[in-house]
């Protein structure tokens, strides 16, 4: 719908090497600024050479916590590991760690090679074999030929790369980029997603990306953390955290979804039952975890996973009825706003198949609604 | 004739372009533009045009004191007559080049010594993280403008001079017999220059240290950059040009002062701004004055040109 950009095809297989011990560790971090905790218990494991996003909404403590990683901020409680060691005391300029920022932070009085060169050259490097390096990430990011542009001569694109090309020319162990696409314009963001998932394959580097923009990181990303209040709601492959979201925040918060208050009548060996008063019939929802009978429990429902027919189903289960309230047309899809019975508006979202004045169903029609067992989600928090 | 119609040709093509400027906020604007322009015209550039032509006259016993530059006779010609005497005496006697040199010199050590002493106190301000602290710290340096500038010089004498507070507090903790002689020299000049003029270094330097975003020297830190490397490598670069306007504003203040040499100096201490009054005020002598005063502003003017044009913008 929304998602232009196609799926990066990535070797996910990389991390998923779970015995080997986690690249980078954060374990328990808190932190708090006189008296406001920004972070609570904030642990993760991410692995090596993974490209590993931390979504969330602004104030989340997702930037907070980069900045922990980086050494900008000291935790109040809790410790970072990179490849076994504690950082969680050294200062920024003595971890193995690059970041790459918002504002890019090119310095505005070096060139572009001077920029690139500035990290090198505090490790004491031979010129020509600093020139060798530049040269070699500046091919990695196809900027050759600008080495002696100044920032104030490049484009936002260009600027991008540069500060890119700045931050993994020391090969750190661990790049961390904060909203790195934000100040660019859709088309080239969407390019430039995919431009980061190669750089980032061909270099091996571990990335830590922030974003509060989920199709980014959907995109990118080997894994995800989604933070909501200081707080990691859930961690896992971006499509597990789409399909399988673990609360109704993460539900919410990826995509739309239709949410039912519901009950649950009856546990199957691998289905639940469920009831809700604004569902005709009971939901089967398969997928799920052993729920006891009786717990009050929210079924949620992605508006794709829901179609529309004029013909009431033949079967007992998974289908309400209502009446075609909007229909709101996109080109590609289309999403219908249907009102239940009981004043419930639930979205459905159908590829415009067929043009609009050849479809069967349109405004104030009666219709009904009806999906499959596995696309029901059943969350309990 | 010639000028009359630049003249007026200037004229009708400005009230060519309001005529044309339907838009009100441009014709506001270009009437805005001309209370300054007028201004300057009445109170800059007539008096200097004045300047420049009693600086090409005689000095005579006369009122006003000085021989005419343009007059004309009885058959309308216009007489023309400029005398370059007050240069050449200028370019030729040591004691006013020795003067130039001293303002020169006095304007260049202070520039340099508050430079010195400024960047650091900006800078210190610049890092205080308490917003209180950072107040009053810039309260503290403006704090000194509260008080006139002579007072605050008459109270360096009064503390320095042979029965002031230091001399007396020496003689009485016994480290000296007789008072020692602390002004009248170019270093209490100096000394008083600085004094004054510190705050005109610290404040855009200060300014320019809070404009250059943070992660600029984050970026540096996280690239492997020691707190002094990054201190030299982009600190001190990105705030070069509050350095420079600083410098600028203490070494046309200090190279022109009149006050503070002649106060806190002796007979020795020569400046431009003491020449200056001693031909106007003592010796009666107004060409020489303003000749004084054009070749002043030229070796004030042309390395402040020259420095500004080496500013990145």
């Amino acid at each position: 719908m929304q998602s232009v950009a196609p799926i990066a095809k990535r070797n996910s297989e990389i991390w998923h090497d779970i015995s080997s011990p986690p690249y980078v560790q954060v374990d328990m971090v808190t932190k708090s600024y006189n008296g406001a905790t920004v972070l609570k218990d904030v642990s993760l494991s991410i692995y090596k050479g993974e490209f590993f996003s931390l979504l969330g909404r602004s104030g989340c403590g997702k930037t907070t916590l980069l900045r922990i990683l980086a050494g900008f901020e000291k935790p109040t409680h809790g410790r970072i590991l990179i490849d076994g060691l504690d950082v969680t005391n050294k200062p920024a300029h003595k971890r193995p760690v690059s970041m790459m920022f918002q504002s890019y932070a090119l310095f505005p009085h070096m060139t572009v090679a001077q920029n690139i060169a500035f990290g090198l050259k505090q490790d004491g490097l031979e010129k020509a074999v600093i020139q060798d390096k530049v040269s070699e990430v500046l091919e990695l990011v196809q900027l050759c030929g600008l080495e002696d542009r100044m920032p104030d001569q490049l484009s936002g694109g260009q600027k991008q790369r540069v500060a890119l090309a700045r931050s993994i020319a020391k090969r750190p162990k661990l790049l961390l980029l904060d909203e790195p696409l934000a100040a660019l314009d859709k088309k080239l963001r969407e390019q430039t997603q995919f431009e980061l998932v190669n750089v980032q394959e061909k270099v091996g580097i571990t990335f830590i990306l922030v974003t509060h923009d989920q199709e980014e990181s959907m995109t990118m990303s080997t894994r995800m953390a989604v933070l909501n209040d200081g707080k990691v709601c859930q961690v896992g492959v971006p499509h597990d955290i789409y399909e399988f979201p673990n609360s109704r925040f993460v539900a919410e918060f990826i995509g739309n979804v239709n949410l039912f208050d519901s009950v649950i009548v009856e546990q199957g060996p691998d289905y639940l039952v469920l009831e809700s008063r604004d569902i005709d019939c009971p939901c089967h929802a398969s997928h799920t975890g052993a729920i006891p009978v009786g717990a009050a429990v929210t079924l949620a429902i992605r508006p794709e996973k829901i179609m529309i027919s004029t013909l009431k189903p033949a079967y007992p289960r998974n289908w309400t009825h209502g009446i075609i309230k909007e229909i709101a047309y996109l080109g590609d899809v289309s999403i219908y706003y249907v009102q239940l019975p009981s004043g419930k508006v639930v979205v459905s979202t159908l590829p415009n198949l067929l043009r609009l004045e050849d479809r069967n169903f349109k405004w104030d029609d009666e219709v009904y609604l009806f999906w499959r067992s596995e696309n029901s989600i059943v969350l309990t928090s | 004739m010639k000028i009359g119609l630049g003249i007026h040709s200037a004229w009708t093509a400005m009230r060519q372009r309001l005529s044309a400027a339907n838009d009100r906020a441009l014709k506001a604007g270009l009437y805005v533009a001309l209370t300054p322009t007028i201004w300057m015209l009445l109170f800059l550039i007539g008096p200097l045009l004045l300047v420049l032509k009693i600086g090409f006259s005689k000095s005579t016993f006369a009122m006003p004191p000085f021989s005419a530059v343009f007059s004309i006779a009885a058959d309308y010609i216009v007489n023309i007559r400029f005398n370059f005497g007050n240069y050449i005496t200028i370019l030729n006697d040591s004691y006013y080049i020795s003067a130039f040199a001293n303002s020169i010199y006095l304007g260049l050590s202070t520039s340099v010594l508050c430079l010195i002493l400024g960047f650091p106190m900006a800078y210190g301000i610049h890092c205080t993280r308490r917003r209180w602290v950072k107040m009053s710290l810039i309260m503290m340096v403006a704090l000194s403008f509260w008080t006139s500038f002579l007072v605050r010089v008459y109270s360096w004498m009064n503390l320095l001079s042979a029965h002031g507070l230091v001399n007396s507090t020496l003689l009485k903790l016994g480290f000296i017999t007789h008072p020692i002689q602390l002004i009248g020299n170019y270093n209490m000049v100096c000394t008083g220059l600085v004094f004054c003029y510190l705050p005109f270094m610290i404040f855009p330097i200060y300014a320019v240290l809070e404009k250059v975003d943070r992660s600029y020297t984050e970026s540096a830190t996280d690239l492997g950059c020691t707190p002094t490397r990054v201190f030299w490598r982009i600190t001190v670069p990105l705030s070069k040009s509050g350095a420079i306007s600083g410098c600028i504003m203490v070494f046309t203040m200090s190279a022109g002062e009149f006050v503070i040499p002649e106060l806190l100096g002796n007979a020795d201490t020569i400046t431009f701004g003491r020449v200056l009054w001693t031909e106007f005020f003592t010796n009666l002598d107004w060409p020489m004055a303003c000749a004084l005063s054009v070749v002043m502003m030229l070796f004030i003017i042309l390395p402040v040109v020259w420095v500004n044009n080496k500013i990145p913008s």
